[in-house]
């Protein structure tokens, strides 16, 4: 009896513990009115890819053949069926902004978590072991980023063949090495602390060492790094979408869209202006709200 | 009865390379030249020096962090100087360190309860109500409450900290407890309330401490016999009454005297070392102290002196 009293007030202390972290974190970030608009767009971009089948009022690839390229609603010739007009195949382009926010959203998290995954576990390596695991890790990184990003993501497309999965591998690789170095830095910053010397002392193996007592005190900056290059992989993915390297049509890609509608730029303005806008839209939000992570969990930008 | 000796170190070296160009060869810090000494079970043995003196080497040499360079290192009468890896796993066990600042030594994302575990799961094969159990017992034992089980390290006071680091080192049930400054980072109150708490364990478990200090007052309190260290090199030891009462190197004796005494009306008699401690990478010759001491003569600039028995105490010095 009286050990459940302990487990219960045990618990509670945790749940305050918990509590008050989110509420600091909650305070700092909640000062910076950018980030709250960015991640309040971030979230609704969230739920209409969720809810994409309810929203769309069409189908994202039926094409309509009694209305090539109409134009909005608001414009003469336009009409209520399609509010953000029909491309040059009778698609209701709205249909298609809402379908194509899954795609990014998907290529945000399969990039992000890959180059996460792997970076860090290369960046904890180099950091650890440090001698010659660190000098190959490292150089290997360095050459990775002495390419301009998007040549290399090109590069590497051309060889794994224009898809929009091989588009997402190729991204994640370009991604990675920052991820490998914020975990290094990181790493290095806190194997040298005491509490690393006291489990050693106590016998912790190394496996243990590096992600259990390691790890976890290295993740602020790799959360806001992961942030922010979310938005960095859906601009890239649009850029080889737009190329002709990423999303291969009919998909509804965002990048794609743009790239399909290049030559009606003249005539239909909105069939090019709608996708941009969903791109430039997102990227912000999610930007935005990057930057105040970044603020709300960097102790050194902290007031004590 | 006499104490039983759990740890012999005898002429214990860490040298460090430094490297300063590429072209150059690499040149040696000596942070420990050649100490020796033993620890008994139940007694305090206290290492006593300025910044640089090489006494956290020690520690880490002790606790098996790192390997010497030389010399030899006996635990139980096991030679553990040039084992490696696996086979000083169990060894770990046996010793175990304390630090001097009790906000780093701590895992901040790691509950206190599962610090206090941790030991016990990579050493041991006890279920988790085992462990459990070990840790609530161990929180009652250095005087905190069962309910901190739950609690982050960034919950607590300095004081609490250093108990929650007494009790993790002490999980294992070890053998020898390297303190290495465990009070100087803490406020003068609770620096009394840790030190017998320390003491009271000691009393109880019938640990070897190695006491690790800069703060003379506190190995008063709390040593029974004492090692003076200078630039790597033990310069004097003895019991602690005897070094307090009568010390015989040069060093020692500026080292009491710079000690502040709450004693307005005692007759202060100061001895100021001229100079800085020098670079352990270039050592003077000779007597190391030899350029900073008030009692040099010719023979210290160029002979190295042994140690010698004078009295009570041992001292490395030529003119004593």
């Amino acid at each position: 009896m009286s050990e459940a009293i302990a487990n219960q007030e045990g618990f509670d202390a945790q749940q305050s513990g918990r509590l008050a972290l989110f509420k600091e974190f909650w305070s700092y970030f909640s000062e910076n009115r950018g980030a709250v608009i960015g991640m309040i767009f971030f979230f609704c971009v969230v739920l209409v890819a969720i809810f994409a089948n309810f929203i769309a009022p069409h189908s994202a690839t039926e094409q309509f053949r009694d209305a090539f390229l109409q134009p909005p609603f608001w414009q003469v010739g336009g009409e209520w069926r399609f509010p953000l007009g029909t491309d040059a195949v009778g698609r209701d382009v709205l249909s298609r902004l809402i379908y194509g926010s899954r795609y990014s959203l998907f290529i945000g998290c399969i990039v992000v978590s890959v180059s996460l995954v792997f970076g860090v576990v290369l960046g904890l390596c180099a950091g650890f072991f440090r001698g010659k695991v660190d000098i190959v890790i490292m150089r290997v990184m360095d050459v990775v980023l002495a390419f301009p990003s998007l040549l290399l993501a090109l590069v590497l497309v051309a060889i794994l063949g224009p898809s929009l999965i091989n588009a997402m591998i190729a991204i994640a690789i370009v991604q990675q090495p920052h991820y490998v170095r914020l975990t290094r830095a990181a790493v290095l910053g806190e194997t040298t602390k005491d509490y690393v010397t006291a489990a050693r002392g106590i016998g912790v193996g190394k496996l243990r060492l590096m992600f259990v007592t390691i790890l976890p005190n290295c993740m602020a900056p790799l959360i806001v790094q992961a942030a922010l290059s979310f938005s960095s992989a859906i601009l890239d993915a649009a850029a080889l979408g737009f190329l002709g390297m990423g999303a291969q049509p009919p998909t509804p890609e965002w990048g794609t869209m743009l790239a399909e509608a290049r030559e009606f730029i003249l005539r239909a303005w909105w069939v090019v202006t709608f996708p941009g806008v969903a791109i430039l839209t997102t990227v912000l939000a999610i930007n935005l709200m990057g930057d105040g992570l970044r603020d709300a969990l960097d102790p050194k930008l902290k007031r004590s | 009865m006499k104490p039983e000796v759990v740890l012999e170190a005898e002429k214990l070296t860490r040298h460090y390379p430094v490297s300063h160009s590429l072209f150059k060869s690499p040149s040696l810090v000596k942070a420990l030249d050649g100490v020796s000494f033993t620890l008994k079970r139940g007694r305090t043995f206290a290492v006593v020096g300025e910044s640089g003196c090489g006494k956290s080497t020690l520690a880490r040499l002790i606790t098996l962090i790192e390997q010497p360079t030389s010399g030899m290192l006996k635990i139980n009468g096991i030679d553990l100087s040039n084992s490696e890896g696996k086979d000083l796993q169990e060894w770990y066990a046996r010793v175990q360190i304390i630090f001097q600042d009790p906000y780093g030594s701590l895992n901040p994302r790691q509950k206190v309860g599962l610090a206090l575990e941790e030991p016990l799961l990579v050493n041991t094969s006890q279920s988790k109500s085992e462990r459990q159990q070990a840790a609530r017992k161990m929180l009652s034992m250095v005087g905190l409450r069962p309910e901190h089980y739950e609690r982050y390290p960034h919950m607590f006071s300095g004081g609490q900290r250093q108990r929650i680091a007494v009790a993790r080192a002490l999980m294992l049930e070890p053998e020898i407890l390297v303190l290495d400054e465990p009070v100087s980072a803490l406020d003068v109150s609770i620096q009394a309330q840790i030190l017998n708490l320390l003491t009271e364990i000691q009393d109880r478990l019938n640990l070897a401490y190695l006491f690790i200090s800069h703060d003379l007052s506190v190995v008063h309190h709390i040593a029974d016999e004492v090692m003076v260290m200078y630039l790597g090199v033990p310069v004097e030891f003895a019991s602690r009454d005897t070094i307090f009462a009568k010390p015989m190197h040069p060093y020692t004796q500026a080292l009491l005297s710079a000690t502040p005494v709450a004693d307005p009306f005692k007759e202060k008699n100061r001895i100021i070392l001229r100079g800085e401690l020098p670079s352990p990478m270039n050592p003077p010759s000779g007597c190391t102290f030899h350029p900073r001491c008030p009692q040099a003569i010719d023979i210290c600039s160029h002979t190295v002196p042994e140690i010698r028995k004078i009295g009570a105490s041992k001292v490395a010095c030529h003119v004593v």
